[in-house]
């Protein structure tokens, strides 16, 4: 029986932890000072817009852990040392592992701004954030978000939740363009500004201003124009939360350095999540990726290594899922913001302006690489057996009715979709 | 669309203060003709008129005073009956010296000879109650508790008021008593209070219409209504006294029940009882509530659907077509209602009424028994328990209407799940047992069975289910325990569609891949408690007896993960496994 401690208790760590449970009979700890139990860091926006209570985004009761022999400390850890496998607590001393899982997340970014520690500015991670920004916006009337991503336009459906007005300053000419197609960048761009966000594309920060008791007053941006607000959320991503692991012998460079099995460069230490940073390339995946599901995948799989089957990690095609607002956003396979040299796409929107799907395929083989679907759910299953088997993108379109996966009594755009694909096809021959 | 918001808030706290002072707003008089009218039996209201003399000439400005000093007289009535036609104690000397050892039953009627009532009476009482006695040894303990039990159940209802018609007079001699601005102007009165409140709340609900189509739960849970704060503590208590005084002490309540005769008279014919005045309110209810659901939900057809199907289904079936069938002389059926949950559908004077009525009462009950044992298997077979729970029931309308602000409310635990299958199913045997009880009694006039009475069974089923389960627990505490909490813990309908739903259906909950986030809107947002995360977050499907298939936890969904699908048995079960990840082996 190994002793296996893991650091940090979010979806990574936690999923390793349950699967070492299910295969082993190990010894489990799990260290985290950010919060006595896990919880879904994604929504964490629905505490603060009161859809939800902290305890409910627990996604296990209280009692589970003790039932399933896994131990829980709620500390932070501050040193590890790996020629004498220990970890130093802020508060509880040191522990040995025979085992260590490094799974601690990430912090936000926060470049070099003038300002950027002024009372009132923060990003959003963890649960220590939403508490501040509990505090920070007690009493705000406007707020300003810098970065066009994800956090960003969560932070703005937070903010206007509490009747707080927002300003969102983005980089690029379209939200969130970095990762989707101009099209769907505008249409989410749209549906934003429906909402009364004031979104200003290409305009940056320069600086923040305070006043005399510290506190936000304004920010300046670089077109010189200065607005007032009480709040500034920086969401310009987040990168590997690694400063604890400083000389402890473990290859750093932004993240933690993993191979294939997510080793390390030291024996029996493993990192995952959002803080690993792959050695490896992975076909058209970038070599950190912050999302729940690869860090789930990661935990999936260190949890069969450490049991014995030594597996790569090497998760299957692409997908991931958002919400702007109202429309929920779902991808599988690859859509580029930018369509490659050997690739053609199909883009359908709806009259509203609303729901839209963009399907890429490869020009020559016409196999199916890809689909950006807004306001229209489909199903995963079906997207990965396609996908996989490499079915053409005619095969795809003709069968999209199956993967349809809205709701009963729902209208249906797959008729609509092949016509106008049909069409498309007619006039580029 | 603030300022109209309060305005629409200010009418409907007017309206609903209105209605509630309206409770108390009337002063009472009885009347020789009031007595003469509501009691048929010239005898007794006689009697009463007399005991009641000191009332007649009065005024009573409080209800509680009226009801007491009512309650008195017919205590009085039954006193001087049981004077008038008690056996005394000289009679049971007498009794006991004519038996000097043994008792002879043919000793009575020589100590009570005579032709007048009094003696004919207790010479046939005696005979009655005390034919255990003959041949015994003479005991003057066992000859006086036979006296008694003649004070206590043959005197009182023969010639008295036992407890039954005291609870029903005195609410109709209430009713028809009162002296008030209510029964002078009730059409008046019915817009000032509950008209009000309509029009209030339905000022208040429209302004939503202004907001984007989308999940509206911004809020909730620092919300003093719905999140058991002082509000919420405050409407579940009203909820809870108004479900104790209709179904307890419904002689409070007259005055309410006054708004509605003229509602009543126009479409039944008759005056108003208390149950009414509750289709009425319960039926509005679920009308004013269901548009501001259907606004909220307009995004999802699915609900808008659902919404308007609970809102036809109580307005026609359950509030209507009754009052119609009165109207054409027939009797008063609900033909959406379905035994268990409808507990006295077989009940002797049910069963009576509907074979006294030729073809459309064999029709009704044809109907009923077929809805029992073919409608509910078949569709749950095809559809799942929600064809019922969450787009016809009643109870369930008002759940998904009224209800929806306190869906949240429900608790989620192992533990509660637990109590949740004992409970649900102890209540479906108790139905069972209690039926099978009153079809024995129907069938054989015997009313012991086994080792009960099916009359004492069924008084306790209709007290402690029918009303103080399904009404004071079921709705008021909608806003401290949820919407559902009769649907989930007791409902005897719901446990059997449930067994059907889980064990032989095509409905199921489906979960999309690997998509989930384990954010827990779907739990948190599920009335009946289950923790539907827990199946989403490994990749499985929700099967479960519970599940109404109301379709919050697919709305409030924010990555596209649950949905509500009708397929093929094969594969309804389903692994635990999240797709997406390659060389992942399963184990349980």
């Amino acid at each position: 029986m190994k002793h296996i401690v893991i650091i940090g208790n979010g979806i990574s760590g936690i999923t390793a932890a349950r699967h070492i449970r299910k295969r082993s009979n190990h010894k489990i700890t799990i260290i985290s000072g950010e919060s006595e139990y896990f919880f879904s860091r994604t929504a964490l926006m629905y505490v603060y817009m009161g859809h939800l209570k902290f305890d409910h985004t627990k996604p296990y009761e209280n009692n589970f852990w003790k039932k399933n022999k896994i131990e829980l400390v709620f500390d932070w850890v501050d040193k590890v040392e790996s020629t004498t496998k220990s970890l130093t607590l802020r508060m509880k001393g040191t522990i040995q592992y025979d085992t260590l899982i490094i799974a601690s997340g990430a912090k936000p970014n926060r470049f070099g701004w003038p300002g950027k520690d002024l009372k009132g500015v923060q990003g959003l991670y963890h649960k220590q954030d939403l508490e501040l920004m509990e505090q920070n916006t007690k009493g705000v009337q406007h707020a300003v978000l810098v970065g066009g991503g994800l956090i960003g336009v969560e932070m703005a459906e937070m903010l206007l939740s509490r009747n707080i007005s927002v300003t969102f300053l983005v980089r690029e000419n379209a939200f969130w363009s970095n990762v989707l197609p101009l099209q769907e960048a505008n249409l989410i761009s749209r549906h934003i500004r429906s909402h009364h966000v004031d979104l200003r594309f290409e305009n940056e920060l320069k600086e923040i201003k305070g006043d005399s008791n510290g506190r936000v007053q304004s920010i300046v941006t670089k077109s010189g124009e200065e607005i007032a607000c009480q709040f500034v959320g920086v969401t310009v991503g987040v990168s590997p939360n690694i400063s604890f692991l400083k000389d402890s012998g473990i290859a750093t460079a932004r993240g933690v350095l993993v191979n294939e099995f997510l080793e390390t460069n030291v024996p029996d230490v493993y990192a995952l999540g959002d803080c690993a940073e792959r050695t490896y390339e992975l076909p058209g995946r970038r070599s950190i990726e912050q999302v729940w599901y690869t860090g789930r995948m990661m935990g999936e799989i260190v949890a069969q290594t450490i049991c014995g089957t030594k597996t790569k990690y090497e998760p299957g095609p692409w997908f991931n899922s958002a919400k702007f607002f109202d429309i929920e956003y779902q991808t599988y396979g690859q859509v580029g913001n930018e369509l490659k040299a050997h690739e053609s796409e199909f883009y359908w929107e709806h009259s509203s302006g609303t729901k839209c799907v963009h399907v890429i395929w490869n020009t020559m083989t016409r196999e199916f690489i890809g689909i950006n679907t807004f306001g229209i759910r489909m199903r995963h299953e079906k997207f990965d057996t396609w996908l996989r088997a490499k079915k053409s993108v005619d095969f795809v379109i003709e069968h999209l009715a199956e993967a349809n996966f809205d709701p009963e009594f729902f209208t249906r755009y797959e008729k609509e979709i092949m016509l106008q694909f049909n069409e498309k096809a007619v006039l580029a021959h | 669309m603030k300022l109209l918001k309060s305005f629409g808030l200010a009418l409907f706290i007017i309206g609903f203060g209105l209605f509630n002072f309206s409770f108390f707003w009337a002063s009472y008089q009885i009347t020789p003709d009031v007595i003469h009218t509501q009691i048929s039996d010239k005898k007794k209201s006689e009697l009463l008129i007399h005991e009641s003399s000191s009332m007649l000439n009065q005024q009573f400005n409080s209800n509680f005073k009226f009801v007491d000093e009512l309650h008195s007289a017919f205590d009085r009535v039954n006193q001087s009956q049981v004077n008038a036609f008690g056996i005394s104690a000289q009679e049971l000397d007498q009794l006991v010296a004519s038996n000097s050892e043994k008792f002879s039953i043919a000793s009575v009627d020589s100590v009570f000879k005579g032709s007048d009532e009094t003696a004919a009476f207790k010479q046939k009482a005696f005979r009655d109650y005390g034919s255990w006695l003959d041949g015994q040894p003479t005991q003057r303990a066992q000859l006086q508790q036979v006296a008694d039990n003649i004070r206590q159940y043959g005197i009182v209802s023969q010639f008295g008021f036992d407890r039954y018609s005291i609870k029903d007079l005195t609410y109709s001699l209430t009713k028809a008593s009162a002296i008030s601005p209510v029964k002078n102007n009730p059409l008046l009165y019915l817009l000032l209070t509950i008209g009000l409140c309509v029009v209030g709340a339905l000022i208040y609900i429209f302004p939503k219409l202004q907001l984007a189509p989308g999940i509206k739960n911004n809020g909730i849970f620092f919300n003093a209504m719905k999140n058991v704060k002082w509000l919420g503590i405050l409407t579940g208590s009203w909820l809870i006294a108004f479900y104790v005084v209709l179904y307890f002490y419904p002689e409070y309540m007259t005055n309410w029940v006054l708004l509605v005769d003229p509602v009543s008279k126009m479409l039944s014919g008759n005056e108003a009882g208390r149950f009414f005045l509750y289709g009425f309110i319960y039926t509005l209810c679920i009308l004013v509530m269901g548009v501001r659901m259907i606004i909220n939900y307009r995004h999802s057809k699915y609900q808008i659907l659902r919404t308007c199907s609970v809102m036809f289904f109580q307005t026609a079936f359950a509030f209507l077509i009754p009052e119609i069938m009165i109207r054409l002389n027939q009797p008063y059926f609900d033909f959406k209602n379905i035994w268990p949950l409808d507990y006295s559908f077989f009940f002797n004077n049910r069963l009576d009424t509907l074979l006294a009525n030729g073809g459309l009462g064999i029709f009704m009950l044809v109907w009923g028994i077929a809805l029992i044992i073919i409608g509910v298997p078949v569709f749950v077979y095809f559809f799942g328990k929600r064809w019922y729970c969450s787009w016809v029931c009643g109870c369930g309308g008002l759940a998904e209407t009224l209800g929806d602000p306190y869906r949240q409310l429900s608790d989620k635990s192992v533990k509660a799940w637990k109590a949740e299958r004992w409970i649900i199913h102890s209540v479906l045997v108790f139905a069972v047992v209690m039926t099978v009880g009153v079809l024995y009694t129907y069938f054989t006039n015997n009313s012991w069975v086994l080792f009960f009475d099916s009359y004492k069974l069924r008084e306790i089923y209709g007290a402690f289910i029918g009303a103080g389960f399904a009404g004071v627990v079921g709705t008021g505490f909608y806003p401290l325990m949820g919407n559902r909490t009769w649907c989930r813990f007791g409902c005897p309908l719901a446990a059997y569609l449930g067994i059907i739903q889980r064990f032989k259906s095509r409905f199921r909950i489906t979960t999309n891949g690997g998509q989930c986030i384990s954010c827990g809107n779907c739990s948190t947002y599920c009335e009946m408690g289950i923790d539907v995360r827990w199946y989403a977050q490994r990749g499985q499907n929700i099967v479960r007896s519970s599940c109404v298939g109301c379709g919050v936890c697919s709305s409030v969904c924010p990555r596209g993960v649950l949905n509500l699908e009708v397929k093929e048995e094969d594969g309804r079960f389903g692994k635990p496994i999240l797709i997406g990840n390659n060389h992942i082996e399963l184990v349980e």
